[in-house]
């Protein structure tokens, strides 16, 4: 354990930007590795295909750790509506940029605008409906506003999946949600595919002459492309947690009532922060859940909120670069290489068996074999088992997760100081 | 002098409260639109209707009947919610998955004495997708099996969490605990899942139908639920009300610290909170299957925001108002089908939630306690 934290000691000195974009280079590096010894002859495009799936979630996580660690770790606003905001961000790009006339039968007709209207119109929709929701909730304690947030995300869930929201007619215009056979958009992946094979066919070239697929190509340029969003969202929120505007926030989060005391109006630091969180949520919402131009109400359970959740206290919350940290360590380590790892674990020649017993039933026998297969078959089902173990695990041991609370102080001067030439006796 | 005052009052009441007031017209509108649609006339304004519809007594009793049943096992559940809530004082996110434990428990155990003596494979007779299905009249013995295990087995298993997560944690704040929860809810939720999969099985049907009204019939796996919750209940209350465990439990309720300086052994009433609450949580999970007769890994989990709205529109740590807010929850997720489309009913039970919380945190019969 001591190494541990002395590597940790040693990566925290790190610059910021070095540090993630150390680890994320690292992961790929575990990922190709593990595409090495699984692939054989397809090994650079499966490690390709990996790297392109992590980057992606990487990225569309960061963005959502980063979001709610500004309206929780610097705040104090414990928001597990995550889920529904994404999905009114998701929900309004679809329906500015669904096509008017859906060419697939069936398909809802939309506005048909161009995705940079309708990605910042689910900004501002997302903002708007979280500051409806933290107008009345924002005077509740932490937990009750909880419970408030994630009942909302369900009724909004419930509302989008509905049958009489999915197409109506208003003022000549025909739109909708799709119900639960969800809606069709313009993909924010297509307009990335388009730059790839357009501008990038030099890239996609090399890339096919060592083995990578195209479409993994797109997959990796759609990743980064989200990261270069979380770089800017990063250096944005930093900038913010820095001002005069972010030192309120935190103090906020250490204790409302002496921030009101000395004249800042809480409640307005209160909704500004969680509208700014909602509308970064409502862009991920619709660059992760809708990146292939598809939503549907599925996508948007509750589950997804608790995953983020997840996600920002094992990097640790109050810390930017540990929200990104989280997200990186939440995907790659404990989401996705558990399910690869799963497909490929050896199992001594047995097939999985259909049910527990058989599995469990040979070990009387000495025979492990059923038991590891049916293990491996269910891989992605334990690895959650794993998530909350590990969550629990840091709430109880490193309640400040990797790197949580370090170093930001509420105030503007530097308070580490020596105090020596301060005067005062010297030779106690 | 009676009508000024109370006008004047009530004009009092719309200024300060001014969410109090929309609520009561909305709640007055709904009552004369129902009153209206029994009587099978529509009132139009301008074409459009305004008020009324068409409703028949029979499906308006039989919907309060599925409401009553629903909202009595979830009040079942909701008492240990309700419990761990103020007593420990954190919102435990687990609950729902504990409920499902209970109920996969109970039903191996149902299952196991139903197939004794069968020549089947313990496969066969442990796992639930075999098209087999019990009946409260058909199977009483299995089914009063499985009742007493879902509880005991319910118990251990929250105690086993109690032990591993929750005890080093002691004196944590409530939202540090309630994170731990959400990792409780995931393991556990998973584990079940990881045993028995991940498909939505069919475990119980009801065997007899009895005819009450016209229009109203009962199946013998309600009136069992019907019974063993109305039963527990009352047991729960003599519990609280005639044992120095129960009173002991009420003045933790009311007030941990005065309790401890009264000697009240604060450790050993934590214990038996989780016990009670467990053995409540399984079993309610346990009779909610046996009414639906389906059963899955993550059907408690979907129940819970159900369970908090119940807990909370009771007031939370009012063990009454947990069984009260359970009933209340169930009609509103059962009658709002008479107002909304049937896609938006459960919406509206989460939609009287976030109400409560707002007007009225201490919940509907805010300041009465457990006492």
């Amino acid at each position: 354990m001591s190494a541990l934290d002395d590597a940790w000691a040693r990566a925290e000195r790190l610059p910021d930007a070095v540090l993630v974009a150390g680890y994320i280079v690292a992961l790929w590096l575990v990922l190709a590795v593990v595409a090495a010894a699984v692939g054989g002859q397809q090994a650079t495009n499966l490690a390709a295909g990996f790297v392109g799936s992590v980057t992606l979630l990487i990225g569309a996580y960061a963005l959502l750790t980063l979001a709610l660690n500004l309206q929780w770790g610097y705040t104090g606003l414990f928001n597990i509506g995550i889920a529904g905001f994404m999905a009114v961000g998701a929900y309004t790009t679809a329906i500015l940029t669904a096509p008017v006339n859906p060419s697939t039968a069936g398909g809802v007709p939309g506005f048909g605008l161009p995705l940079w209207v309708g990605l910042p119109g689910g900004m501002v929709a997302a903002a708007v409906v979280g500051a409806v929701a933290a107008l009345p909730a924002l005077r509740l304690r932490a937990d009750y506003l909880a419970i408030v947030t994630v009942a909302l995300s369900e009724i909004i869930r419930l509302f989008v999946n509905w049958r009489g929201a999915a197409e109506v007619t208003y003022f000549g215009q025909t739109f909708g949600t799709g119900g639960a056979t969800g809606i069709g958009f313009k993909s924010p992946r297509r307009v990335v595919a388009d730059l790839v094979t357009g501008v990038g066919q030099p890239v996609v070239s090399a890339a096919q002459s060592v083995g990578v697929s195209a479409p993994n190509v797109v997959n990796i340029a759609y990743g980064l492309g989200l990261l270069v969003l979380v770089a800017a969202s990063f250096w944005l929120l930093n900038r913010l947690v820095e001002s005069p505007f972010g030192r309120v926030l935190k103090s906020i989060r250490e204790d409302e009532t002496v921030t009101q005391s000395l004249g800042k109006d809480t409640r307005l630091f209160k909704i500004k922060a969680f509208m700014i969180g909602c509308a970064l949520m409502g862009l991920a919402g619709a660059l992760f859940r809708g990146n292939a131009g598809y939503i549907s109400p599925a996508q948007f359970r509750p589950t997804v909120t608790f995953y983020i959740f997840a996600a920002l206290i094992i990097g640790g919350s109050g810390s930017n670069t540990g929200s990104i940290l989280g997200a990186a360590t939440f995907t790659a380590l404990l989401f996705y290489l558990p399910a690869r790892l799963g497909e490929n674990l050896p199992t001594f020649g047995a097939s999985s068996p259909g049910n527990i017993i058989d599995a469990v039933g040979p070990l009387g026998a000495l025979n492990p074999g059923p038991l590891v297969a049916y293990v491996a078959g269910n891989v992605s089902t334990l690895r959650f088992v794993l998530i909350g173990v590990v969550l629990i695990y840091i709430v109880q041991h490193r309640p400040q997760g990797l790197l949580g609370y370090r170093n930001e102080p509420a105030a503007s001067v530097d308070l580490s100081r020596p105090r020596a030439d301060d005067g005062g006796e010297t030779d106690e | 002098m009676g009508i000024a005052k109370s006008v004047s009052e009530g004009r009092q009441l719309a200024v300060e409260r001014p969410g109090v007031g929309v609520l009561a017209v909305v709640l007055l509108y709904l009552v004369a639109d129902l009153l209206v649609k029994l009587s099978g006339t529509t009132v139009l304004a301008f074409g459009v209707p305004l008020i009324g519809g068409s409703l028949s007594t029979g499906s308006l009793l039989s919907m309060i009947l599925d409401g009553l049943l629903v909202g009595l096992a979830v009040g079942l559940a909701g008492i240990g919610l309700s419990m761990t809530y103020s007593i420990l004082d954190f919102a435990n996110f687990a609950h729902g998955d504990t409920v499902t434990a209970g109920a996969f428990l109970g039903w191996v155990a149902a299952s196991l004495t139903a197939t004794i003596g069968a020549d089947a494979a313990l496969s066969e007779r442990f796992l639930f997708d075999t098209g087999r299905q019990l009946g409260a009249a058909s199977a009483l013995l299995p089914i009063l099996v499985g009742l007493v295990v879902a509880a005991i087995g319910t118990v251990a298993v929250v105690l086993l969490i109690d032990r591993l997560t929750y005890r080093p944690m002691r004196g944590a704040d409530n939202i540090s605990l309630l994170i731990a929860s959400i990792g409780v809810a995931l393991a556990l939720r998973y584990l079940i899942a990881f045993v028995f999969g991940t498909q939505t099985s069919g475990v119980a049907s009801s065997s007899v139908r009895f005819l009450i009204l016209p229009g109203l019939a009962v199946t013998d796996n309600e009136l069992a639920l019907l019974f063993v919750s109305v039963s527990l209940m009352v047991g729960v209350h003599l519990l609280l009300q005639r044992t120095k465990l129960g009173k002991a439990m009420r003045a933790m309720a009311d007030n941990e610290d005065l309790a401890r300086v009264t000697g009240i052994p604060t450790g050993r009433v934590v214990r038996f909170t989780w016990i009670l609450g467990g053995a409540l949580a399984g079993v309610g999970g346990y009779l909610l299957v046996l009414e639906s007769g389906t059963i899955s890994f993550n059907f408690g989990w979907i129940l819970l925001l159900l369970i908090f709205a119940a807990v909370i529109v009771g007031g939370i740590g009012s063990i009454y108002g947990a069984m009260a807010g359970g009933v209340l929850i169930g009609l509103v997720d059962s009658l709002a089908l008479i107002w909304l489309p049937s896609g938006l009913t459960r919406a509206a039970a989460f939609a009287v939630l976030i109400v409560v919380l707002l007007l009225r945190p201490s919940g509907i019969f805010g300041g009465v306690s457990t006492a």
